[in-house]
């Protein structure tokens, strides 16, 4: 770790492996880096790469395999169940589906007041209803809908009460789960001006999962491009925009739909579609689909290599450069 | 090629949809237009609930009834009054005339047969030819998406969704229809895959003359595939026009919300800057323009009288209180 | 936060204005829109009340205990609206107090039931892996046995009993719940709001009991009430072989069986009690229905 850089998080050779009935399913396959105090690494790759595994694995929602996940120096895979749940007041999620992540039988302030609650930083009910009201302000919800249902309110109003249950413990670092996919653009942009706000204001860390990628170029410091349960590639939003090394970053980057006539590009158009990563072999997992795949990518398996300051790629055609 | 009775393919006006249920009157359409001209693509955008998916059934005649009722209005395929068919008549224009494809292409295919034969179902019950003649011609058309006709004999499980949503699409084209309504075609699928759906979509759309009336929320794809674009709004085309008009020189204030609320790729620390608020209850929709309360430049009328089409230019039209025929030519909005 | 302290007591006294909707009464108005849900309702708190006015109604010593041969099985009329058994008690009499054995063996039954069972089937569905494979198939095993011979097999060595009976009924009935439960539970338990839960440091005991058993009261509740109504039945049949309630006792079912003795002349005797279960049963499934549908607080 270099003394400049702050690193809150620091993940090395996270694996998590699921027991299937056809095979053993690699969702999330030797995957490391860091993030810095105060940033946002946008984590980005299509359905099953394993993001959202590799967020809940951090968190230790689910066991992970193999790997060291350090928190502010502090190894959490190493920790005793008590610990981890001290640990979870530093470390939140918000959820993709505004609809099935709110108990339907709670009201917002309880919903809100919850984490409160349970980890006994609040006990006096009216501290903590005013706590509950001061979050409600923050994410911009009206004091009226204090004692509302969640079917009672908007996908908006709902992500929102989901932020605030995620802010209710001052968390240093939270992890985002497509928090905006379920949601029209227009209420979109109104919950990303909010994470953003929150971010400046209160010195979050996130890390945003998502499968947009003008939502993540927007929103991210550093992006983090994952493909079948491996990371493929790692750098700022900028340079990996402006030079996306690896053949699958260029195809996934070429394929976003821009809302602009004028704008021609040259499209790569991917062939086949995703496998599942059971049982993969030790070879890169994007040969068969990559158009400059040689018998190399199909006999080894490439390693992460920095290119260039933070610049971080898997792939053997840098090695000829 | 067929020969076509009017200019449109599909010319709806003045539609009004509503829900009828027992906590109110939801009016899902208020004065609804529409037109696609012959093997031309119209993008419907708008937001959840605004009524996009209502037009696409509307025009299939499948709302469901109750509690859905046509009001009044008209629908004309090809200048042919489709209010006035009776079932057993719909029952031989879906399928022929206009197909759907719908967003999820997971549940849109029966699990216990096989592709092939889906495709064929359709044939068989639109065109006089036999069995074998119907799959064969199913295989030709799988191997039209881009599937291998001998994969035909598979069931839906063995394929992935990007590969499910191209049998729906053949599905959808078997008997050549001259109207083809896609709801969120490719919102269910990854990013890479929505792009091979769309160029596909685009080439078979060319190759065939089939006019196509694309429901969608993401005006990136609109740019991509469509030739012009009604934007929706609690029921009603609020802007309309061609691509240059409505992505160069976007009158309405909602259209120019939503282009706001998009994260701009070339200036990724640009600001979004979204609509406030959130769309009216479409059981509960104010008096005056429905998009008055969330608009920075509503004024008094807004509140109070529905404003009516203004026309920029033959196709460009808006439907907002701030223009009329004098300014509607330089009026762009100013930058807030 | 500390320099809110002075206004904040009248902050949150000023949002106590926006009333929580109190889910019991949501439910009831919902409830309420259920016709068929409020005549069960109805039955069955006249039931209840049955049940407990029966010391007022008739004296227990005099008309239910006391024989009186010369009255034996007379057909009603208006001294015995429901007509007398063959010792010459008021029928009515008996099943008025005869709801009291019935109504209370089966809810206790069911209650105790419905707490173990509950219980097995949430920690079997939410922790799953090798605990949910022990306890099921335990459940399998009792599952296996017939219901009545088991209960037979418990009062059998247990002794015939009020007590027996009540544990005797819910035994059996233990797998029936635990599985219903655990069958809810795995539905709810992969729910985002349950991983939130744990995200915020909620103890496993606690996700239980506050967010996954309140979002598995539907099919819990529908199953109550359909075993009330089997648990009726089974009591009856128990009383029949002797191993329920004990002669001057009344009860349902026993008097249902007794009455099957002299159905070919006496048929009200069967007629009547029968009556009674049926409606017993019929308002338990009605309110159970109902109440599925009423405690959803998504459906308005």
């Amino acid at each position: 770790m270099s003394e400049a850089k702050d690193i809150l998080l620091d993940v090395r050779g996270l694996k998590k492996y699921f027991n299937t009935k056809r095979g053993l399913l690699h969702a999330v396959d030797d995957v490391t880096f860091t993030i810095e105090r105060g940033k946002t690494l946008g984590v980005v790759g299509e359905s099953g790469c394993g993001k959202s595994t590799t967020g809940r694995a951090i968190l230790h929602l689910l066991e992970p395999t193999a790997g060291e996940v350090y928190f502010e120096g502090r190894d959490i895979c190493k920790m005793s169940k008590e610990e981890i749940r001290n640990m979870r007041t530093d470390m939140q999620i918000i959820f993709q589906d505004p609809f099935s992540s709110l108990d339907p039988r709670r009201t917002i302030s309880e919903i809100i007041g919850e984490p409160l609650k349970i980890n006994g930083i609040i006990k006096d009910k009216d501290a903590r209803l005013e706590r509950v009201l001061e979050l409600m302000e923050t994410v911009g919800l009206a004091e009226r809908l204090v004692n509302t249902y969640p079917h009672e309110l908007d996908g908006g109003r709902r992500q929102r009460v989901g932020v605030a249950r995620a802010l209710a413990v001052n968390p240093k670092f939270i992890v985002c789960d497509e928090p905006v996919s379920a949601l029209d653009v227009s209420i979109q942009a109104q919950i990303l001006n909010l994470m953003k706000e929150l971010q400046e204001k209160m010195g979050l860390t996130y890390m945003f999962i998502t499968h947009d990628l003008s939502v993540v170029n927007h929103f991210s410091d550093d992006i983090a491009v994952m493909y079948l349960g491996k990371l493929i590639e790692k750098a700022p939003a900028e340079e990996l925009f402006e030079h996306p090394t690896h053949p699958y970053t260029q195809a996934l980057l070429s394929a976003i739909p821009i809302p602009d006539i004028h704008h021609k590009r040259e499209r790569i158009l991917l062939k086949g579609e995703i496998t599942s990563p059971i049982n993969p072999k030790p070879v890169c997992r994007f040969a068969n689909r990559c158009i400059h795949a040689t018998d190399r990518c199909r006999q080894a398996e490439p390693q992460l290599k920095e290119i260039s300051p933070g610049h971080f790629v898997s792939c053997f055609l840098v090695d000829d450069q | 090629m067929r020969e076509n009775k009017s200019k449109y393919s599909i010319d709806i006006e003045d539609l009004y949809v509503e829900y009828r249920t027992d906590y109110g009157v939801v009016k899902a359409l208020n004065g609804m237009d529409l037109k696609i001209e012959h093997g031309k693509t119209l993008g419907l955008v708008g937001e959840t609930g605004a009524g996009k998916t209502t037009t696409g059934l509307s025009i299939l005649k499948l709302i469901p009834d109750p509690p859905g009722v046509i009001v009044g209005g008209s629908i004309k395929l090809d200048g042919e009054d489709l209010m006035e068919k009776t079932e057993k008549e719909m029952g031989q224009i879906r399928g022929k005339e206009i197909s759907m494809i719908f967003q999820d292409p997971m549940t849109a295919l029966n699990p216990v047969m096989t592709v092939e034969e889906q495709i064929a179902e359709s044939i068989e019950l639109h065109e006089q030819v036999s069995k074998s003649e119907a799959i064969e011609k199913a295989r030709a058309m799988l191997e039209l998406v881009g599937i291998p006709g001998e994969r035909g004999k598979e069931y839906p499980h063995q394929f992935s969704g990007g590969m499910k949503q191209r049998v729906v699409i053949a599905i959808a084209l078997a008997c050549n229809p001259s109207l083809l309504i896609a709801d969120e075609p490719t919102t269910a699928l990854d990013v890479t895959i929505q792009a091979q759906v769309l160029e596909m979509m685009k080439e078979l759309k060319e190759k065939y003359n089939t006019s196509m009336l694309m429901i969608t929320h993401d005006l990136g794809i609109v740019a991509e595939i469509c030739d012009t674009v009604s934007i929706i709004y609690a029921g009603q085309v609020v802007e309309h026009g061609n691509l240059e008009d409505i992505f160069e020189n976007t009158r309405h204030p909602y259209t120019e919300g939503l282009f706001n609320s998009l994260p701009n790729l070339k200036d990724r620390k640009a600001k979004l800057k979204p609509i406030k608020g959130l769309m009216p209850d479409p059981a509960n929709l104010p008096e005056g323009c429905a998009f008055c309360p969330r608009c920075d430049y509503a004024m008094e009328i807004c509140k109070t009288q529905k404003p009516e089409k203004i026309y920029r230019n033959d196709g460009h039209y808006v439907r907002c209180h701030l223009y009329n025929e004098e300014n509607i030519q330089e009026g762009r909005l100013e930058t807030r | 936060m500390q320099n809110t302290t002075a206004p904040a007591v009248s902050r949150a006294e000023a949002v106590k204005k926006y009333k929580k909707t109190s889910q019991f009464g949501e439910t009831m108005k919902r409830m309420a829109r259920n016709k068929a849900a409020v005549l069960g309702l109805i039955i069955l708190v006249a039931l209840i009340l049955m049940s407990l006015c029966a010391d007022f109604l008739y004296d227990y010593d005099t008309y239910v205990v006391k024989q009186n041969i010369a009255d034996r099985l007379q057909w009603p009329s208006a001294q015995h609206p429901l007509g007398t058994d063959e010792f010459g008690r008021d029928l009515l009499a008996r099943i008025v107090h005869g709801s009291r054995t019935s109504l209370l063996l089966s809810f206790a039954a069911v209650a105790l039931s419905l707490a173990v069972g509950g219980f097995l089937g949430a920690i079997a569905g939410y922790y799953g892996k090798w605990l949910d494979n022990l306890l099921m198939r335990i459940m399998d095993v009792i599952l296996a046995i017939p219901m009545t011979l088991f209960a037979m097999v418990i009062v059998a060595a247990l002794g015939a009993s009020t007590l027996n009976l009540v544990i005797a009924l819910s035994v059996s009935q233990i797998p029936t719940f635990a599985r219903v439960v655990r069958g809810a539970v795995l539905t709810v338990k992969d729910s985002e709001y349950i991983e939130a839960a744990r995200a915020i440091g909620q103890r496993d005991l606690s996700i239980i009991s506050a967010h996954v058993l309140p979002n598995c009261m539907a099919p819990i509740i529908v199953q109550t009430t359909l075993r009330i109504a089997a648990t009726i039945t089974s009591t009856a049949s128990l009383s029949f072989l002797g191993l329920g309630v004990t002669a001057p006792t009344p009860e349902w079912g026993a008097l249902l069986s007794t009455g099957r003795t002299f159905i070919r002349d006496s048929s009200y005797l069967t007629f009547f009690p029968g009556l009674f279960i049926m409606i017993t049963i019929l308002s338990l499934n009605l309110l159970g229905d109902g109440l599925r549908d009423a405690l959803d607080p998504r459906l308005r």
